[in-house]
């Protein structure tokens, strides 16, 4: 998909603006949100294994070369194949060689962040490949022609109605008049039309949560049951993943599937968790006759020992975002591009260079949660903060910015003069404002009192206060 | 082949490795593949045999499946005719040939019941788990000659039959003993199974029957 987070600023203030949009936000802080929190709570041991699941991450990213050695043995040891991609463009050309390989026609696909990154679906069709996405949300917005919003939950920037209408608009064959008004009767309506293509499909995609090394397995979770209709069903099953999920063993899977779906839907365990190792073994009944792994690097290695090798510990849970007072405010198309939140705010400057997503890390009011909720302990803020100094010493910025941080930089390194100054301004502030205790015009200060007031600060600062108290 | 060495080496310069002095690297790699060291298990799990069964159906009662429990495999055929209600609208039933599933009295089950792998339309699916996961409330089937894994994906209806005595405590319990049975090597497809399928897509609205099965019956026996 194009990148537009250098609008972001454009695309915000449109989300703000669109009731349908801000409507559909609310079902994420008290969906998500309220869920975690029960999940977390009836584990007594949640909080220990988010520190080991770090430790896993960390450990398999300091020997990853290994590691990703070792499953590629195993994988072709089962008959499988592993290939891998340099770029997106790689990868595409990787999953449509295959294909065409078969002769395919129809290609199912459960839902994977990475084809979405690299742009899968478009260049399948650019092809004569049909794609269709079998995850009900990913569905949705293939027939509304979107992307989706949120890692987990694509689609939850829409409300009923409106996919009421995509489907009445979309599936023409059935009678106009049925009714539809039940979120459960539209469910029914795609599993029908989704249970065809699953059973006529000449190739299954799925992504991969995890690649186990010592296994050469993939490990893909779903709670509908897609991906393992859209890898078991077709002849051939492509893993379409990316080199950052990785881990070493069984045990280290088990650790990392527990706080996974805890933190991302609130449940214990999703409902169907499949690993899947090689192509169907001699005198199986059912299940693919190929399997291939489609490796995809796009940037991810250039992370590997800078600032931002912590942010390939990420397992896609959803959690920051779910948590992140501006993804509930703007929801994720605002971001402008696949990965939207907090993890998106990090990650998207790392794969497709800061100077056109250096607004993203400043979309952030560093209030923490999602550092608090991360079941791998990424410090979110201090890799944001590490764009905005990036950003800076490239000069990327705004002269108005750079201007602002000058001056602050000036009386920062006086500390005398700042006090001074600090004191005149809340002085004046707290004058200007009066008993209302806000103000709700400010010189300078338009952009904010344009659409709130700003509270007055103190009479005197916390400086001055500590002095009198120290005086008494 | 030169993707591979391009992504590897890339990887390889930026932790800064020295192919001429990785040894210890390569050794915690083989060591932790070849253990498989144990993180922190969850205590939920660690129980005498018959709290553990106990757990197993609490757990999976309580992401909407429905449990019973049998005493033999011969008991097995009335457990599901009880469960399918007399009703012969569902059908026809595909079952796989695991040969536990022998001593059971298909005839005394209503309906058409096939083997082989499962096909639109079949309306009932019944699998023979290799374990269960009682922190979970988790079946774990794993393919082979005898078990199609469309069985537990295509069917409207999922029934799993579990032993009692192969119901682990957690996860890791259960991944010991489908990779001790192939000696490291795992069958092509293991599934875990929480629940019928579900989706909550539609304004987070949690919905069951989602491309799955629209319910889950799970049948304890032993």
């Amino acid at each position: 998909m194009d990148v537009t987070s250098s609008a972001f600023k454009d695309n915000a203030a449109r989300a703000l603006g669109d009731a349908q949009l801000q409507r559909a936000l609310g079902n994420v802080e008290h969906g998500f949100v309220v869920k975690r929190r029960k999940a977390a709570d009836a584990l007594p041991e949640f909080d220990q294994l988010r520190d080991e699941a770090r430790e896993i991450k960390a450990h398999t990213l300091a020997h990853l070369d290994l590691y990703i050695e070792a499953f590629t043995d195993k994988v072709e040891a089962l008959g499988g194949q592993v290939h891998f991609a340099e770029t997106a463009y790689d990868a595409r050309r990787a999953v449509v060689d295959i294909c065409r390989l078969h002769d395919a026609k129809t290609v199912t696909k459960a839902k994977s962040m990475v084809s979405e990154e690299i742009e899968l679906n478009r260049y399948l069709q650019k092809k004569g490949i049909r794609p269709v996405e079998t995850d009900l949300g990913e569905y949705i917005l293939q027939i509304r022609n979107e992307a989706p919003s949120h890692i987990i939950a694509p689609a939850i920037h829409l409300n009923r109605d409106q996919v009421e209408a995509d489907f009445r608009r979309v599936h023409k064959h059935l009678p106009a008049d049925r009714d539809l008004t039940e979120p459960a009767t539209l469910l029914g309506e795609a599993r029908a039309i989704l249970r065809e293509k699953f059973l006529s499909a000449d190739v299954g995609i799925t992504g991969a949560n995890f690649l186990v090394a010592e296994t050469g397995s993939a490990i893909v979770v779903t709670n509908e049951g897609n991906a393992d209709l859209s890898q078991t069903l077709p002849r051939v099953h492509i893993v379409v993943t990316s080199i950052e999920k990785l881990v070493p063993t069984l045990d280290d899977a088990s650790t990392l599937l527990r706080v996974l779906a805890r933190s991302a839907t609130g449940q214990d365990m999703s409902v169907y968790t499949t690993l899947s190792s090689g192509p169907r073994r001699e005198g199986d009944p059912d299940g693919p006759d190929e399997f291939h792994v489609v490796l995809v690097d796009n940037g991810r290695s250039s992370m590997l020992g800078t600032d931002f090798q912590d942010m390939l510990r990420c397992i896609r849970c959803g959690a920051c975002m779910n948590h992140c007072p501006v993804y509930h405010a703007v929801g994720g198309h605002a971001y402008g591009w696949v990965y939207p939140g907090p993890m998106g705010a990090v990650l998207t400057p790392s794969l497709v260079g800061v100077d056109q997503a250096g607004h993203l890390p400043n979309a952030s009011t560093f209030c923490g949660r999602c550092e608090s909720v991360c079941p791998v302990r990424i410090p979110l803020p201090k890799l944001m903060r590490h764009w905005r100094e990036d950003e800076f010493a490239r000069h990327l910025q705004p002269r108005a910015a750079r201007t602002g941080l000058g001056v602050w930089a000036f009386f920062a390194r006086r500390p005398r003069a700042y006090r001074l100054m600090t004191g005149v301004a809340a002085r004046s502030l707290s004058l200007l404002a009066g008993a209302r205790g806000r103000l709700s015009r400010l010189p300078l200060a338009g952009g904010w009192t344009r659409h709130r007031d700003l509270p007055a600060p103190a009479p005197h600062t916390f400086m001055a206060q500590w002095k009198t108290r120290d005086g008494q | 082949m030169k993707a591979k060495d391009q992504v590897l080496g890339r990887i390889r310069s930026g932790l800064c490795v020295d192919p001429a002095r990785d040894e210890a690297r390569r050794r915690a790699v083989a060591e932790r593949l070849a253990a498989h060291p144990r993180n922190t298990v969850p205590a939920r799990g660690a129980l005498a045999q018959e709290e553990r069964v106990a757990l197993f159906r609490r757990m999976a009662e309580s992401v909407s499946a429905t449990t019973d429990r049998v005493a033999n495999t011969g008991e097995i055929a009335s457990a599901i005719a009880t469960y399918l209600g007399g009703r012969n609208d569902l059908s026809p039933i595909r079952r796989g040939t695991d040969p536990r599933f022998d001593a059971v009295d298909w005839s005394a089950v209503p309906g058409d019941v096939r083997t082989g792998p499962a096909e639109d339309g079949d309306q009932v699916g019944i699998a023979y788990a290799l374990a269960g996961i009682a922190e979970t409330g988790t079946s774990m089937l794993v393919s082979g000659p005898h078990a199609p894994t469309t069985i537990a994906f295509l069917p409207e209806v999922s029934i799993i039959l579990v032993d009692a005595a192969t119901i682990a405590g957690d996860l890791e319990s259960a991944f010991d003993l489908v990779r001790e049975r192939g000696d490291g090597t795992l069958p092509r497809t293991v599934n875990l199974i929480t629940g019928p399928s579900r989706s909550a897509d539609i304004e987070q609205t949690l919905l069951l029957g989602a491309h799955g099965p629209r319910a889950l019956h799970l049948i304890v026996v032993g």
